[in-house]
């Protein structure tokens, strides 16, 4: 596994990586990535900017296992990311996933969408219960916990989604354009308490994302543009 | 508990499309459960008639119906003087007709028989039996649609007949039938000398192999068969078992093709949330799990209703006065068990494409569309 430094010149493990990755859809037709390489390091929170298009929630979806690509390599805490052999490991406990609609199935619960996931992964329901407590408790939903979807605000549904995607305690939050649907306050506040989980939970957190104001606020900023990674030399 | 919700939520969200397909398979296992139990009752009534007081039953081989067997009187002589017989009765069969009734089942007997010496005389005198050509003895039933009194004359078929009796028995077609002795039946029926079956009581049921191999060795044209044998190879059971399983194997189809039908609608509107499912984790077999429990909750709740609809239907049939004594409407408990597997089969066929193709879905092209 590789080993990179931090800031504070501290050896730290590299938990996401890509090598010359390349995706196109539409029988190659259009290019997405086009060689993307980059590694992300455990605990950091890495906002991934660019142009609608970019490849941004292609690179997540990879990372995530949602997806192959055409060439290349990603690997996910050293293993790399293999559709058929490691995607339910992957999808249960190593990554979270946040979308920009928040995704939760409306007829059911704020508590019982959280749920799902320890369903998936076959986690006992009282194990699950106090998972979901803790993490209610520290998004400000514990009031909340047993009524439907659609009787949540914008803001709520995104916390619960956030609750939901960090169920299973995973290492890696994969955050695709989670404010986006949200209106500047809320935004703000949302990804306020994304940025306390990650640390709080110790959670690597990519995000892709158009606010830049948002992507100021991680401790590392990548560019995304024409299917490649620029990074600036300072974020 | 959450799984479960999974699945029943998606019906309770097309409410109208679930209830049409519950009432698709409701429908089909009440039709399957009418049909099947009509006929397993007419088969189980018909048998009891021929298995009164009497392990195996003698026709004439190679017959397609025992209203066509032919066993001579002659035959009949012979076996009941063989040593292992207890006793031995001729029975000929007869349909005849009366003003309202088109089918009266008629058994020509003798006084000896079993069917007149242990049923229960509701009225007349069983020692009056066969002393007359023009004497009938009528079931309960066939005397109340008949609206036949003790004495009375009736016509039936191309006769006229005087009534010396009225019993009751425990077969519907007994009961629903005219018995008469069995000179004046074969005469009647123009089958002097013959009757239809000869049924045997042995004096040792041991001896029931000996007694089919003597059968078959001094009757070349004569069969001799156990009551369950009789029951499990009679073409005519057989062909009506078959049917009655076939028309309900007919409408179990239509059901399977409802519960697909709302299946694949049930996949493709939450393709999005078989995707966010795929996401959290769910396996392909999880996904599968969740629309086969689906389906089977469909079936489920449309055997149950069906059950229950089939049961009144039963018993709404067997209070229909012209069909008294022709339905045992009892359910059988092994009928309602296949049922109820049937229709979970069913559903579970119908799942098969839908699960399948849930299976299919790529969370990445299902959570771009939106």
């Amino acid at each position: 596994m590789t080993i990179l430094h931090s800031q504070a010149g501290n050896p730290a493990r590299i938990v996401l990586q890509a090598e010359d990755v390349w995706k196109s859809y539409d029988d190659g037709a259009i290019a997405v990535l086009k060689g993307v390489s980059f590694e992300v390091a455990e605990g950091q929170t890495v906002a991934l900017c660019g142009p609608s298009g970019c490849g941004k929630s292609t690179l997540l979806h990879l990372f995530g296992g949602l997806d192959s690509p055409d060439r290349g390599r990603v690997t996910v805490n050293g293993t790399e990311v293999n559709r058929h052999r490691n995607l339910l490991r992957l999808l249960r406990h190593e990554v979270g996933f946040v979308f920009q609609l928040h995704n939760l199935i409306p007829d059911l619960t704020l508590e019982e969408n959280c749920l799902i996931p320890t369903v998936a992964a076959g986690i006992d329901h009282r194990t699950a219960q106090a998972r979901l407590h803790q993490l209610a408790e520290r998004t400000g939903l514990t009031h909340r916990l047993g009524q439907r979807i659609q009787k949540l605000s914008g803001g709520e549904r995104q916390r619960t989604a956030l609750c939901r995607a960090l169920m299973n305690q995973p290492k890696i939050l994969l955050a695709d354009e989670p404010t986006g649907s949200l209106d500047e306050r809320s935004s703000s506040a949302v990804f306020t308490l994304l940025l306390e989980l990650a640390a709080t939970e110790g959670v690597t957190l990519v995000m892709a994302t158009h606010d830049r104001a948002l992507a100021a606020r991680c401790n590392r900023l990548l560019e995304m543009h024409d299917g490649r990674i620029h990074e600036p030399a300072t974020a | 508990m959450i799984f479960f919700k999974l699945i029943v939520t998606n019906l309770r969200r097309h409410r109208i499309r679930s209830f049409i397909s519950i009432a698709g398979i409701a429908f089909s296992v009440a039709a399957m459960l009418t049909v099947v139990t009509i006929l397993q009752g007419a088969i189980g009534m018909f048998s009891g008639i021929l298995s009164n007081d009497s392990e195996i039953i003698v026709f004439e081989r190679n017959v397609s119906d025992l209203f066509f067997s032919n066993v001579p009187s002659a035959a009949m002589d012979e076996i009941a003087n063989w040593p292992m017989v207890a006793h031995a009765d001729p029975v000929l069969f007869g349909v005849v007709s009366s003003t309202d009734h088109p089918i009266i089942t008629c058994f020509g007997v003798t006084a000896e028989d079993a069917r007149i010496r242990k049923a229960t005389w509701l009225t007349g005198d069983r020692l009056a039996f066969a002393q007359h050509s023009d004497d009938v003895v009528l079931g309960e039933r066939a005397a109340e649609f008949l609206s036949a009194k003790l004495d009375d004359h009736v016509p039936i078929g191309h006769g006229v007949f005087h009534v010396i009796g009225i019993l009751k028995t425990a077969n519907g077609f007994e009961d629903g039938g005219v018995f008469m002795p069995l000179n004046s039946a074969q005469s009647f029926f123009h089958k002097e000398g013959v009757s239809s079956v000869i049924t045997i009581k042995l004096r040792n049921k041991d001896d029931a192999a000996a007694f089919k191999t003597m059968v078959k060795t001094k009757f070349a044209n004569l069969i001799a068969l156990e009551d369950a044998e009789f029951t499990r190879s009679y073409s005519q059971f057989r062909i009506l078992k078959a049917t009655a399983w076939a028309v309900g194997g007919c409408g179990l189809l239509l059901g399977g093709l409802g519960v697909a039908n709302t299946m694949i609608m049930s996949v493709f509107t939450r393709i999005r949330e078989i995707a966010i499912l795929r996401v959290c984790g769910f396996s392909h077999p999880q996904i599968a799990a969740m629309i086969f429990g689906e389906s089977a909750v469909v079936s489920l709740l449309g055997a149950v209703l069906g059950l229950f609809t089939g049961s009144c239907l039963l018993v709404a049939l067997k209070l229909v006065p012209a069909l008294h004594g022709y339905i045992d409407a009892s359910l059988q408990p092994v009928i309602m068990l296949i049922v109820i597997v049937l229709a979970l089969l069913t559903g579970i066929a119908g799942a098969l494409y839908p699960a399948a193709y849930a299976m299919r879905i790529r969370a990445v092209e299902a959570l771009r569309f939106e």
